[in-house]
């Protein structure tokens, strides 16, 4: 065992599927990791409320930004949910079960969070 | 799924005794902080969503992450998608650069020394106001 991944699949959906992994995962190191210095690092819980977002959605550039880590970190952590139901879930039910629902639920929280990020109008302004 | 195929899958006990090698723990370590940031960003999702709620919803949420528990929790969060990111970046290495399995080892360890030069001093910086 080297440590390395699952191999890489030989075409179609699944071979797409690896692809964006390792794709968004390299966005989302950027993204996410530039997200936490200056939302938990340079300002961090103390400072954050609600006219601190007001004033940064002021402009679209940072409402962007959230947006696309949002889609990218949830059908990132999507797809890699989906491989731990493929490694641990064994009877052909649950799969379809655990596998719906997990769509289900990323479809839930992709529409709430890009609502949010889209529609959110600071109030008195 | 077959019997035989059952046989062959890992067993809760055999993900701590099973090989045990950098490879294996580097695996187990990507799969939790995975399912953990994965986790907390449904919750994320929901409390930034309190916001269309107005200001008095958003703050009184804002003030329970200013609890000393869900602040130390999020210092392990930064921890996860910080180990998550670097360990990526090997997974990554060796699948596009096949010759990389020979210093596999070498690579983990690299994930591992990155890991706490970047992670120690955040960490201690972000709990400093334990101190206060």
């Amino acid at each position: 065992m080297n440590g390395s991944s699952r191999p890489r699949p030989e075409s179609g959906l699944e071979l797409y599927a690896w692809l964006f992994m390792r794709v968004s995962g390299v966005a989302l190191l950027v993204m996410a990791l530039l997200h936490l210095a200056i939302m938990h690092v340079i300002n961090n819980i103390e400072v954050i409320n609600y006219q601190f977002v007001a004033r940064r959605y002021l402009t679209p550039f940072w409402r962007t930004y959230d947006l696309v880590m949002l889609w990218l970190a949830l059908l990132h952590g999507m797809n890699g949910v989906r491989t731990l139901v493929d490694d641990y879930v064994g009877p052909r039910g649950w799969r379809v079960i655990s596998l719906a629902s997990l769509y289900v639920l990323a479809f839930i929280f992709l529409a709430i969070g890009s609502m949010v990020i889209l529609t959110f109008h600071p109030a008195g302004q | 799924m077959g019997a035989g195929l059952r046989a062959l899958m890992v067993k809760p006990h055999e993900y701590f005794t099973y090989r045990g090698g950098p490879g294996h723990w580097s695996w187990i370590l990507h799969r939790v902080t995975g399912v953990g940031v994965f986790l907390f960003l449904l919750v994320h999702i929901v409390d930034t969503a309190l916001i269309g709620w107005g200001p008095d919803l958003y703050n009184k949420a804002m003030a329970l992450y200013r609890h000393p528990v869900f602040r130390v929790g999020e210092v392990l969060l930064a921890g996860a998608v910080l180990y998550h990111a670097l360990n990526g970046v090997r997974i990554i290495i060796i699948d596009f650069w096949p010759q990389a399995t020979v210093i596999h080892k070498k690579l983990f360890y690299a994930v591992g020394a990155l890991f706490a030069l970047i992670y120690i001093p955040t960490a201690i910086y972000m709990l400093d106001f334990l101190l206060k």
